[in-house]
């Protein structure tokens, strides 16, 4: 159980973080989405004792920062954004550096775990090699099995599928799902398809604020309250079009979109409620001589509603 | 304890994976040879009076080139963010790295261990001024590796790092030859300051507590002040 309340932080003048709660049950994903510059990072790194919150608190279970901040960091297991490590050590020598300082002093279970890890992060090949020869998707998943060594509590962590290609996306994004079963584990993003595809909640943050806070199944349903519908016609002359819109229901939001005049017109009708319109539509439009080549209904999912919290100005 | 020590050996043994230990060595070697043995004949003395009166100056250059990268570099390439979030305290890390520049400094007198080997046997060579003076050396490098830390951990710049540990140790080499300039009042205080009086005593074979207090009181309020810059930038 995390139970952050009121965190703030200040780089001099400057409000990063802004008066942020979360409380988070074990054995949850959370997803912590928001613009580049919302304040992820800086959550983040409160929330493993990297940064000192200008006010508010952390409480981890029963342990409170910062005064357990050294308990509270070993039940932690954290992959910075861009998985820094040491460019000279070779990776073996690094997770055992790791291993040791994360207070696994017994070498039988160190080597243990490093065959687990080395299995579960796909490491077996580069356990040799030097760190700064590695390319990005391996630096990665080095910071996956440095974040995972002691078999923490709490994961967190920072824009872990960035940088990445589509298979190792897909590869990381399945071992998240794989440990969130019993772990806990925060992860940052900006990537919506990927929150939606592993969180059970999602937070969204925008500049510093939080400006949602629900789970996935939630967040989707009320986007849905507003529904698109996309038509496109043939064979029609714009004005008449419109009227006979208008004229079938005058609630609807429409707006014209660009298309080749090969194509035809297109539309984009906006309707007030969840109502769906196609078949009445499609009724009254089978009167006149119009063709339809397209006539689609889009739910506005996440991104609607990110695009909506985030807009400049929001 | 454990941790001071996984610390302390990570980062001694970057020095040898890297080329730094080999170059820093090597360089300092050479300038301490020439400037000892370039005068070593024509004085005709079997001592190494000379070779630790020039200890303080080469130091506060080549201890501060050891340690510059200590924090610096941890901050530049961002690792600093992952070793802060393992479940070491801010005196485990400052600590573990302050045994690693101090058994590196100690390391690079290693070496100069045969001058006192090949001066016995040409000479008669008083061993107590020579033992006296390796602790010494052992204590200087030691004060001055942590004012290195210090002036790592208050910079992401390497090369900021190098000058404000230079100025430091410079200072504390040169003070003792600036009393003309100081009230005199004062001269005592400053006196005490310096390193180099009291590098001297010890290197001629008087170990002194006072001597003793000053080079640990140094090592203290460096190491203490590296914690705190620590603790303030974040």
């Amino acid at each position: 159980m995390i139970d952050v309340q009121n965190l703030t932080k200040y780089y001099g003048d400057f409000c990063a973080v802004d008066d942020i709660s979360l409380t988070i049950e074990p054995g949850r994903i959370l997803g912590l989405l928001g613009p580049n510059g919302a304040g992820k990072t800086t959550t983040l790194r409160m929330l493993t004792g990297f940064y000192t919150p200008t006010s508010g608190t952390i409480r981890i279970n029963d342990l409170k920062m910062p005064e357990d901040t050294l308990k509270i960091k070993s039940m932690i297991g954290y992959l910075p954004e861009s998985a820094p490590l040491y460019h000279n050590m070779l990776v073996y020598d690094y997770l055992d550096y790791v291993a040791r300082l994360k207070g696994m002093n017994d070498p039988k279970r160190r080597l243990s775990r490093f065959r687990e890890l080395s299995r579960l992060c796909g490491l077996s090949g580069i356990m040799a090699k030097p760190i700064g020869n590695l390319s990005k998707g391996l630096r990665q998943r080095v910071g996956l099995a440095h974040a995972m060594m002691s078999d923490p509590d709490i994961l967190i962590l920072d824009e872990p599928t960035s940088g990445l290609d589509p298979n190792q996306i897909a590869e990381i994004r399945d071992i998240i799902k794989g440990i969130g079963r019993e772990k806990t584990i925060i992860f940052s993003t900006h990537i919506l398809s990927e929150a939606e595809a592993t969180c059970d909640r999602i937070a969204i943050i925008n500049k510093g604020k939080k400006v949602a806070d629900d789970s996935t199944e939630h967040l989707k349903q009320n986007a849905r309250h507003r529904s698109v519908v996309r038509l496109t016609l043939q064979n029609a002359e714009i004005t008449a079009t419109l009227d006979h819109l208008k004229a079938f229901d005058a609630s609807l939001d429409i707006t014209v979109t660009d298309t080749p005049a090969s194509e035809g017109i297109s539309f984009e009708l906006c309707c007030k409620d969840d109502k769906d319109i196609r078949r009445d539509l499609y009724l009254s439009i089978k009167k006149t001589d119009w063709i339809i080549t397209e006539l689609a209904r889009q739910s506005l999912a996440l991104e609607e509603i990110f695009h909506e919290l985030t807009r400049e100005g929001a | 304890m454990t941790p001071i020590k996984t610390i302390a050996l990570k980062e001694f043994k970057d020095y040898f994976i890297s080329p730094i230990a080999y170059i820093v060595i090597s360089l300092f070697l050479i300038v301490t040879g020439w400037f000892f043995f370039s005068t070593f004949f024509i004085y005709g003395r079997a001592d190494l009076r000379d070779f630790f009166a020039l200890l303080p100056m080469t130091f506060s250059f080549f201890i501060p080139a050891v340690t510059m990268r200590m924090f610096a570099e941890e901050k530049n390439v961002g690792s600093y963010e992952s070793l802060l979030t393992m479940p070491v305290s801010f005196t485990h890390i400052a600590l573990g790295k302050f045994f690693a520049a101090s058994v590196f400094a100690a390391a690079m007198l290693l070496p100069t261990l045969s001058y006192p080997l090949f001066i016995s046997f040409i000479g008669n060579l008083d061993l107590g001024p020579v033992a006296g003076g390796y602790i010494g050396a052992v204590l200087l490098g030691g004060a001055y590796c942590s004012i290195g830390l210090f002036a790592s951990a208050l910079t992401r710049n390497q090369i900021i790092a190098f000058i404000i540990g230079c100025a430091i140790c410079f200072t504390l080499t040169i003070i003792d030859r600036m009393l003309f300039f100081v009230p005199e009042r004062l001269v005592p205080v400053v006196e005490y300051l310096g390193a180099n009086a009291h590098f001297t005593n010890i290197s001629k074979g008087i170990i002194d507590s006072r001597d003793l207090i000053y080079f640990a009181s140094v090592i203290f309020i460096f190491i203490f002040s590296t914690d705190i810059a620590m603790k303030e930038k974040n």
